[in-house]
């Protein structure tokens, strides 16, 4: 017969059992990411080791909630199909506390759907889009980079300085290149009225031909050119344009072009004394760069890629959320991460409450070459929260959650 | 433009055909004599362009350096085509049609991960061509002089092609190995080595075509799979086989987009045509109207009968009803046996595996080769999720009628294919799938551009993932159940029939193009439920699922589990996709080693994998009967 002493016993021993279950779960705090390592390789192989470097650096300083942490990483092949696939099994399977990653904005932004429908945090760390954090923000989505709009909004006041009336453009043909474009002609007319847009080229990614585009550049005579082209796409445009001498008495703008995965490539070839957005990894004196540089190359005998920035601080995110959360529970992490502070590389950012966005800034300068090799001068770093829109606007733009 | 603008980008133009020219060439030689549609072509083109960026390093900036560069390069691409002649596609001369496209594709993933694994992530920007670095003043404009000496090389390989073929005993040899190469044989010529020597020729020219681009093209890892599409377009406008087509069609389609980007937006009638972004479709839009205009590309001939290398297809088993049964029962207790993931994992599988089936059914039973059946399963992800968020139906009316949608566009991309045959018919079909693509890539508005959809989410008594997976599997399920059926319908012996013989098929009174087109809307409207599940499970759809890489997916599926048999299509999609899942995981080089499995998948079972098993089968029972008898 059930008596009352045995549903006690019993009782206990469910409590017993309850209390040891967590101490069974110390194992390390698993942290899911997925990116598209094949696809682009030349971004994120520095990408990975900066993580790396950033799990060994927490976990050497006693990890996070007492226990290590353990990244599990996984391709998602460029393939927002795929991403979601590896997403549920990072998080079904391996039992990963929440997603960080992916590269490309279609991706990012799937993964982004899937993470609120899954109700779980997820921090972006490459995508540039606009739409992940505004158009198509939602209340689990962060992201750490520094956007499209952002980095176009640091040219800005270089661009509106020099006062010149006639721009053309380029830009590879999908959604960063057009939202780029965008923003740039919105951005220069609102500031410079009467500026111009005398011709647009919108190229396939990766395939280029820049022979034409070029040529159809220089025949509508433009004071100045605006581009968002990297990679082999960049390469090629430089080189033509170089050849062709269509530079000369133009100055050029280009998103990206001195981020040392695009830059260093051109080798003597940079391109002279155009403005940029990059990273001039060996100038920066911050107390915290240099820390992070000293580790870094102690580690992996070469210099940082911006990537190698992306990859360190995505993770350095992960551990300041987790520990703000104090737990693994979905609204204590999302409710951490709304203003939490991380101190990066580039300095000390903030995940904006108002749009997950990180105020993570990037370098603006001009392309120098230097013993045949290209570099970043006259640069200035400009902090991500100062080129955010107005708040009134991000409210605009960003759904209601 | 004005005048001189326009000669500038005629110049242009011509100036990139040049390479274009000299890898379609070799593509061309390849497949008109050995028939293989050599995938694998873009990656020789990638590999003269690293080997030359190596040994101009090594032999130094000089014009020698250089010039002495660029032709070892293209040899030592000649050799490695000839490795991949001797030591992979030999063993295969005698399978099924298409099933070296298998083993080519396989090389491509291999030597993509050894190029990363050699030359590491980082582009490798070239030197210009000592030299020739100056630019030449033309009308006013500057023109690089090295664009000039690749106007001047095209037409110099054309005539060295040209003679080599009209003027050599070797060059008698691979006209007459394209006309009829079982007669070649008949007549005492060594097959195997005439062709690795065409090999080592078309190789050459890949490789020379991507070492002449090194001054104006970094090295970089994509460039495999960007060039062979282009390369497979300029040799089919051209006409298989055909040198001289080559030639043409690369100058057009070169020229054309220098139009394209030279023309820039134009107003038009108060709508403004942005022209420079044609350029991610132009060479598939000239395809499509060559290929209805001239069924056999500009200068081909009708393609010569061949007599089949391979045996005839074999006739086609129902699959009993243990199988069927057993599976089912196996599938349906999944979700209560099995961890979250594989039922996550297994509705992918469903959804490839009536993508497959569909595919099987148009390339194989009814002898139609579709490049660019990821047309209807992308097509149905987007008719679906366009349905759902546009028109505001529920997602339930949405998954339904997405397959109708689909049906109508096979309708209209079915009527131009089945006009065709051959390969001319599965690049048509490519470009149908290409021109769709590009439609939706660029359709901010309603598709979504290049992000695409999101927030396609099944209603809230599906969202589970169980009910989601007996779902898919009841919809893939009947998809694949009906499509079987049609196969032993008596519309589906007339397909075969037309197949086997489209003579006597019209001769008995079968209208064969009415079937065909026929069969083209039923597997259209199946691979776009496919597709249809398949954005309901992702939450989200993007352009990938309409792209090259899709439709390639597809033909994998099918020719890994073997074309020959029903089942074949069902165990490749679930050992493809189940593999790609599995390998990824565990290695960072994920592509090479998949590459190293299925080369070994296709040297061990040369008729796909339940093909061989069935072979295996038969000859152990054959053995066994015999034993009795002793």
């Amino acid at each position: 017969m059930l008596t009352r002493n045995k549903l006690l016993a019993g009782a206990a021993a469910l409590v017993g059992l309850s209390m040891a279950a967590p101490a069974d779960a110390q194992g390390p705090v698993k942290i899911g990411e997925l990116n598209s390592y094949k696809v682009f390789p030349a971004f994120l192989e520095p990408y990975k080791k900066g993580w790396e470097l950033a799990v060994e650096e927490v976990n050497a300083a006693g990890g996070v909630l007492g226990r290590k942490i353990e990244v599990v990483s996984r391709d998602d092949n460029g393939n927002p199909g795929d991403a979601v696939r590896v997403a549920e099994e990072l998080l079904s399977r391996e039992g990963a506390a929440f997603l960080v990653g992916t590269f490309p904005s279609h991706v990012g932004l799937a993964v982004a759907d899937f993470a609120k429908q899954r109700k779980v945090l997820f921090l972006a760390a490459e995508p540039l889009s606009d739409k992940i954090v505004w158009d198509s923000g939602n209340a689990y989505t962060f992201r750490l980079r520094t956007s499209t709009y952002m980095q176009t909004a640091m040219l800005i006041p270089d661009a509106v300085k020099l006062n010149k009336k006639r721009w053309a453009i380029v830009y590879p043909n999908y959604e960063y290149g057009q939202s780029a474009t965008a923003a740039f002609k919105k951005l220069l007319s609102a500031k410079q009225p009467g500026v111009e847009f005398v011709t647009e080229q919108a190229t396939p990614l990766g395939k280029i031909d820049a022979g034409a585009v070029v040529q159809a550049l220089a025949d509508a005579k433009p004071d100045a050119i605006f581009s968002s082209l990297f990679g082999p796409d960049l390469a090629k445009f430089v080189r033509e344009g170089q050849q062709r001498g269509i530079f000369k008495g133009v100055e050029v703008f280009n998103l990206l072009a001195g981020e040392p995965e695009y830059l260093d490539p051109l080798k003597e070839e940079a391109p002279d004394g155009w403005y940029v957005t990059g990273y001039p990894w060996s100038e920066i004196k911050t107390p915290e760069h240099t820390k992070f540089l000293n580790a870094y190359q102690a580690k992996y005998k070469d210099y940082p890629r911006l990537g190698s920035v992306v990859g360190y601080a995505t993770i350095m995110s992960a551990v300041a959320i987790i520990k703000k959360a104090g737990s693994l529970d979905q609204d204590k992490l999302i409710a951490a991460a709304k203003g939490v502070t991380v101190l990066t590389p580039f300095g000390m950012i903030e995940y904006r409450p108002i749009d997950h966005q990180s105020t993570m800034g990037a370098y603006v300068g001009r392309v120098g070459v230097k013993d045949g090799k290209g570099y970043m001068k006259e640069w200035r770093f400009v902090d991500g929260k100062d080129v955010l829109p107005p708040d009134a606007d991000v409210k605009k733009m960003r759904p209601g959650n | 433009m004005t005048f001189a603008s326009i000669i500038i980008q005629l110049l242009n133009g011509l100036a990139a055909a040049a390479s274009l020219f000299l890898v379609s060439a070799g593509l061309s030689l390849i497949f008109g004599v050995t028939r293989i549609v050599n995938f694998a072509h873009g990656s020789l083109y990638m590999l003269g362009l690293y080997g030359a960026y190596t040994l101009i390093e090594a032999l130094g900036r000089t014009p020698l350096g250089f010039w002495t560069s660029v032709v070892l390069s293209a040899l030592a691409v000649g050799l490695v085509g000839v490795l991949i002649e001797v030591l992979v596609l030999r063993r295969i001369y005698r399978a099924p049609e298409l099933f070296q496209l298998l083993a080519t594709f396989a090389v491509v993933l291999v030597i993509k991960d050894i190029a990363l694994f050699t030359w590491g992530a980082e582009d490798l920007v070239g030197p210009r061509a000592p030299g020739l670095s100056m630019a030449v003043e033309i009308l006013g404009r500057r023109i690089p002089a090295y664009d000039l000496l690749l106007i001047a090389i095209g037409p110099v390989v054309l005539l060295v092609m040209w003679l080599l073929l009209t003027r050599t005993r070797w060059g008698a040899l691979v006209r007459a190995a394209t006309q009829d190469r079982e007669m070649v044989g008949a007549l005492g010529v060594d097959q195997a080595k005439l062709f690795t020597s065409v090999f080592f020729v078309g190789s050459v020219l890949a490789g020379l075509g991507g070492a002449l681009q090194i001054p104006r093209e970094p090295a970089n890892l994509e460039l495999d799979l960007s060039v062979i599409a282009d390369a497979f377009v300029v040799t089919v406008v051209g006409g298989l086989g055909s040198i001289g087509g080559a030639f043409l069609a690369a100058m057009l389609i070169g020229v054309a987009k220098a139009f394209c980007i030279g023309v820039g937006t134009v107003n038009w009638f108060g709508a403004e045509i942005v022209f420079s972004k044609l350029t991610l479709v132009v060479e598939f839009l000239i395809m499509a109207i060559v290929l209805v205009v001239r069924p056999f590309g500009l200068l081909g001939k009708p393609q010569a009968a061949q007599r089949i290398a391979a045996d005839p297809a074999p006739p086609l088993t129902v699959p009993s009803w243990t199988f069927v049964l057993v599976g089912l029962a196996l599938l349906l207790a999944v979700p209560v046996a099995a961890d979250r993931y594989v039922t996550i994992l297994l509705t992918d599988i469903f959804c490839f595996a009536l993508f497959a089936v569909s595919l099987h059914f148009i390339m194989g039973p009814a002898g139609m080769v579709s490049f660019g059946h990821a047309a209807y399963f992308g097509l149905g992800a987007y008719a679906a999720g366009l349905l759902m968020k546009r028109a505001g139906l529920p997602m339930e009316a949405a998954l339904v009628l997405a397959p109708l949608v689909v049906g109508a566009f096979a309708v209209v991309y079915g009527w131009f294919c089945v006009r065709l045959s051959g390969v001319y018919l599965a690049m048509l079909t490519l470009a149908f799938a290409q021109i769709s693509w590009s439609i939706v890539f660029q359709w901010d508005s309603f598709t979504g551009g290049s992000n695409g959809l999101f927030g396609v989410w099944p209603s809230a008594w599906l969202a589970g993932k169980t009910a989601y997976y007996y779902l898919a599997l009841a919809f893939c399920g009947a998809g694949v159940a009906l499509l079987w059926r049609v196969l032993f319908s008596p519309f589906g012996y007339a397909l075969r029939a037309g197949r086997d013989s489209p003579l006597r098929a019209e001769a008995i009174g079968i209208d064969l193009r009415a079937y065909q087109w026929m069969a083209f809307v039923l597997v259209g409207a199946l691979a776009g439920l496919a597709g249809a599940v398949y954005a309901f499970s992702k939450g989200s759809i993007s352009p990938s699922t309409i792209s090259i890489a899709q439709s390639t997916d597809g033909l994998i599926m099918v020719l890994l589990g073997g074309v020959e048999t029903l089942k074949g299509p069902l165990a490749g999609a679930a050992i493809f996709t189940w593999l790609r899942d599995e390998v990824a995981r565990r290695t960072e080089f994920w592509r090479g080693v998949m590459g190293v499995v299925i080369l070994a998948i296709v040297l061990l079972f040369p008729q796909g994998l339940v093909g061989g098993l069935k072979a295996l089968t038969q000859r152990w029972r054959e053995a066994q009967s015999r034993e009795k008898t002793a």
